[in-house]
């Protein structure tokens, strides 16, 4: 059991749940009745799932070097793009969000329920 | 011993397969809102994706200054969009 093995198995557990969500964000985008909660659906999903895979990726890099110092600055900046993500995301998905919202985009209520609310 | 080239691969094959998925929405979604929700989406993946094409051509030096770039258009997009659409103030 040397570090590598420890390295790609850590990297494994964090792409793979990385990837369930974003499975998970993209059958919400698909599926879901309504824009406002489809974008519910892919905005949380895919900010999660892209911290994930991003901190699997520089565990992998930063193993895969033994720690020497270019890969620990390639794993910085992947953790970086992991930070800027991190706020980004929900800061795009507001926006659009707003944008939607004072376009006058019907929401998805009881009252129509079986009446497609956003057409052409 | 796990063989990392070949789950790289995997990984970036099912991430592929969920971005056509989402390409539907951006092609056929009702709405211009749906498409941008499609783009951005579509975006996300592709930044993972361009990461593990780096792990595997073993150049991740070299792509992951492309992810940073990348990710940065895709929430200056995403916001153009937002801004315009609001401009407009119609859909």
């Amino acid at each position: 059991m040397d570090t590598m093995t420890i390295g790609s198995i850590l990297t494994a557990i964090f792409l793979l749940l990385g990837l369930l969500f974003f499975t998970g964000g993209t059958i919400g985008l698909l599926r879901l009745p309504d824009f406002y909660c489809r974008m519910h659906a892919t905005g949380k999903s895919d900010t999660l799932a892209v911290l994930l895979c991003l901190v699997g990726l520089a565990i992998y890099n930063a193993f895969a070097g033994n720690f020497a110092l270019p890969y620990i600055l390639v794993s910085i900046k992947i953790i970086f793009i992991a930070i800027f993500w991190f706020l980004a995301g929900p800061v795009s998905t507001h926006a659009l969000y707003r944008a939607a919202f004072r376009c006058g985009v019907k929401p998805w209520t009881l009252d129509n329920q079986f009446k497609e609310v956003d057409k052409e | 011993m796990i063989d990392m080239q070949r789950f790289f691969m995997g990984v970036s094959i099912a991430l592929l397969f969920l971005a056509f998925l989402c390409l539907y929405r951006a092609i056929w979604g009702p709405l211009i809102t749906n498409r941008i929700v499609g783009v951005g989406a579509i975006g996300t993946k592709t930044l993972i994706v361009l990461l593990l094409m780096g792990l595997i051509y073993d150049r991740l030096d070299m792509f992951v200054d492309i992810s940073i770039v990348y990710a940065l258009l895709n929430f200056i997009g995403t916001l153009a969009a937002s801004k315009y659409l609001e401009m407009m103030g119609e859909v």
